[in-house]
């Protein structure tokens, strides 16, 4: 999950062997991220749980399973239309644990300010952490604050760690897709992308855009219910649908294709995206999740997930092949066809 | 979506291809001019769908990436003096020049900014006086007046911690220069619909007429592009070569008046050099001596660098037609857009980069004519 490190500027195709310095766009999510990730902290910490590179480990202990994930929160900036850090700092992580399929429990919290920062701001975000936390039905255990010296940081970092527990004994993982799989997507895309970039960047639209940051435990409870044939779920934080669409055709090596006429996304954010020649595809979401179903049990889980609040608006978008393995293929709006390929860095506005 | 969404019609497009087919008696290379008509043939898989017949080539229209490489070379060196601010579009940021890119100099701490519009480099002039602002001046016509206004209130408002490294081109000298080549083989022009929305059409009329060439001025949208190669097609079967105006909805025959007077008032045009091409005269825009107090270019005394490019890249083929991306032995090995070796590969607008972006190279079958068998 992203703390959506990379300003617009987050971004250059520079592979990590080329870099002397730390890019931004090491930390956009898209291939300079995998670079890094591959490159570097997966050779220095192998071992099985980490190789499966999902977005949380699943341990085994004393015959129960549990989920284990971090991230850190480092939005820019702090309050967005429809949230901010501190909610996205407890949604981001209740969501990690939750596409292994476990039930999210304890959440550890740990902050690190900027000296200046105003305690009022502090206090609004840890209010709205205390809400999220209440939503999630999750409790906030642990923490640590830590405070550095103006201009050693920007107002608020936060990281969080949380635990889980997998009540089912199926494995939820971007390893398990094969072929004839449907591809369910949980409701429009790239909303918290365009809010935090039209804030950060001053724009302004007829209507305001809203972050959609929200928990996905209680959707992804209802939907394992409804079938024990999700082979994967995923959040699509940074580098968007296509980047994590991609990840999951890469890890079982298989073909996605999609229909770009399914994937539902708001007139406003459209209009925003196209206004900045930004590919919505490519842009972050905060509160929408992948599921991947066998079993011709896609209706029944699309039927179960638009009975709730967070999955209103799902769609199947796709399908699973075994052709062009690796790659996701769209079929276009008019018919033609596109190969979506992984986010290199940032999108950047356009010229023209 | 409003206004976008008629253009994207799948059924209206495919009547559109099917009365491509019905015309064509033989085939036929035409050229869309705009890296933005290239962009969106791509993305849309617009060329997919096109009879067999009907061979679309790229045009020199992607505004960064015919940016020569000394330019963006000065753009670094005076992007690295301690008191710039330097403001650029986006996509000009992470163009390599021939030893760093803005990216680079940013972790180093140079000051760099992406600006949606020039005259946000005034503001940025304004609440930061001890500092200089430098505004990275690209682009064609369709950029020019934003960056002609912007000098003029400077000089209005005065404000002088503010200069313009000026890289600016015109299309009409650059398709001249295409048909002017003897091993050109376009027949056609799908003509720059923004830039036309700026100058109008009637520059492009000597030269259909001079070269008896079809021009027909294109949108951007895939009905728009769809129903130029239709209008094109049209005319070289019925061996007529006029400009035509497909874009009405937003061209005129003059063009924005207004705009032209600030570009007049600013700019004279100049001997330009483009990347991959080389030099093409009269094909760029440079400012008046009464501005050159603005011209960072002169401010900063960059004007010494030059640099050459590899000798590996055939941008300057494909630029002109000649050759399309996948044809490049680099293409994808040593020249991706991580490494781009030259021009097409910079910008996303590039026909080589749009190729790669959109996996070209990977050689994937069309993923059919149906939707998914779905139904809910």
């Amino acid at each position: 999950m992203d703390g959506d490190i990379s300003t617009i500027l987050g971004s250059c195709p520079i592979s990590l062997q080329d870099s002397t310095e730390v890019l931004l766009g090491h930390g956009s999510g898209g291939k300079l991220t995998t670079d890094l990730v591959e490159g570097l902290f997966l050779p220095a910490f192998r071992n099985p749980y980490l190789e499966k590179l999902d977005d949380q480990a699943v341990l085994e202990v004393n015959g129960a399973r549990l989920a284990f994930t971090t991230d850190s929160f480092v939005v820019n900036p702090i309050f967005f239309p429809g949230g901010d850090i501190g909610r996205l700092a407890v949604n981001g992580t209740v969501n990690d644990i939750a596409m292994s399929g476990a039930r999210p429990l304890y959440l550890s919290a740990a902050f690190i300010l900027e000296e200046g920062l105003l305690v009022a701001e502090l206090q609004r975000i840890v209010h709205s952490m205390q809400e999220a936390c209440e939503t999630a039905g999750v409790i906030l255990v642990t923490g640590d604050t830590k405070v550095v010296n103006r201009g050693s940081g920007d107002k608020v970092f936060i990281n969080t760690s949380g635990v889980g527990w997998l009540e089912h004994t199926g494995v939820i993982s971007a390893d398990q897709v094969r072929p004839g799989d449907t591809v369910i997507l949980s409701g429009t895309i790239a909303d918290h992308g365009m809010a935090v970039m039209s804030k950060r960047e001053g724009l302004e639209f007829e209507t305001e855009i809203l972050s959609d940051t929200a928990p996905l435990n209680a959707l992804v409870q209802v939907m394992l219910e409804a079938s024990p044939n999700i082979h994967c779920l995923r959040d699509p934080t940074r580098g968007g649908l296509a980047t994590t669409l991609n990840e999951i055709a890469r890890r079982s090596h298989v073909g996605v294709v999609l229909d770009e006429k399914r994937i539902p996304i708001r007139e406003d954010v459209k209009g925003a995206c196209e206004i900045l020649g930004i590919d919505p595809l490519y842009v972050a979401n905060a509160g929408k999740l992948i599921a991947i179903v066998g079993g011709n049990d896609a209706k029944k889980v699309l039927e179960r997930m638009r009975g709730h609040q967070h999955g209103q608006e799902a769609q199947i978008i796709g399908e699973v092949v075994g052709d062009h393995p690796r790659m996701v293929v769209m079929r276009t709006g008019i018919g033609g066809t596109r190969i979506v390929d992984m986010m290199l860095g940032e999108q950047l506005p356009r010229i023209c | 979506m409003k206004y976008l969404d008629e253009y994207r019609d799948e059924r209206l497009a495919n009547k559109l291809v099917q009365e491509i087919e019905r015309c064509l008696t033989r085939a036929w290379t035409i050229m869309e001019v705009c890296g933005g008509q290239t962009h969106s043939i791509v993305k849309h898989g617009i060329d997919y769908l096109l009879p067999k017949g009907v061979e679309l080539v790229h045009g020199p229209g992607c505004p960064v990436c015919v940016t020569p490489l000394e330019m963006i070379d000065k753009a670094h060196a005076i992007a690295s003096h301690p008191e710039v601010i330097f403001c650029s579009f986006g996509d000009m940021v992470r163009v390599p020049g021939s030893r760093t890119d803005l990216f680079r100099l940013k972790s180093k701490g140079a000051d760099v900014r992406i600006v949606y519009s020039p005259l946000d480099c005034l503001r940025i002039a304004q609440s930061n006086p001890e500092r200089q602002v430098v505004s990275f001046a690209i682009g064609f016509e369709t950029t020019a007046p934003a960056n002609a206004i912007t000098v003029h209130q400077a000089r209005q408002l005065g404000i002088h911690n503010f200069s313009l490294l000026v890289s600016h081109v015109r299309v009409p000298p650059a398709i001249t220069s295409i048909l002017q080549s003897p091993q050109n083989r376009v027949q056609g022009f799908l003509g720059p619909g923004h830039v036309c929305t700026i100058m109008g059409y009637q520059e492009y009329q000597a030269i259909s007429a001079a070269y008896k060439v079809p021009i027909v001025i294109t949108g951007f949208e895939p009905l728009d592009i769809l129903e130029g190669v239709l209008r094109v097609v049209r005319q070289l079967e019925e061996g007529r070569a006029e400009v035509d105006n497909q874009y009405s909805r937003v061209v005129t025959h003059s063009g924005n008046l207004a705009a032209h007077q600030i570009i007049w008032q600013v700019f004279e045009v100049c001997d330009q050099k483009w990347r991959g091409v080389g030099t093409i005269p009269q094909s760029g825009y440079k400012l008046q001596p009464e501005f050159e107090a603005y011209d960072a270019a002169r401010v900063f005394a960059v004007e010494e660098i030059d640099t050459e490019e590899s000798a590996i890249c055939i941008s300057g083929q494909i630029l002109r037609g000649l050759k399309k991306p996948h044809e490049c032995p680099a293409f994808g090995k040593q020249c991706t857009p991580q490494h781009p070796l030259g021009a097409t590969m910079v910008s996303a607008e590039g026909a080589c980069a749009a190729y790669y972006n959109y996996g070209r190279h990977l050689g994937v079958e069309p993923a059919g004519s149906q939707p998914l068998g779905v139904s809910q």
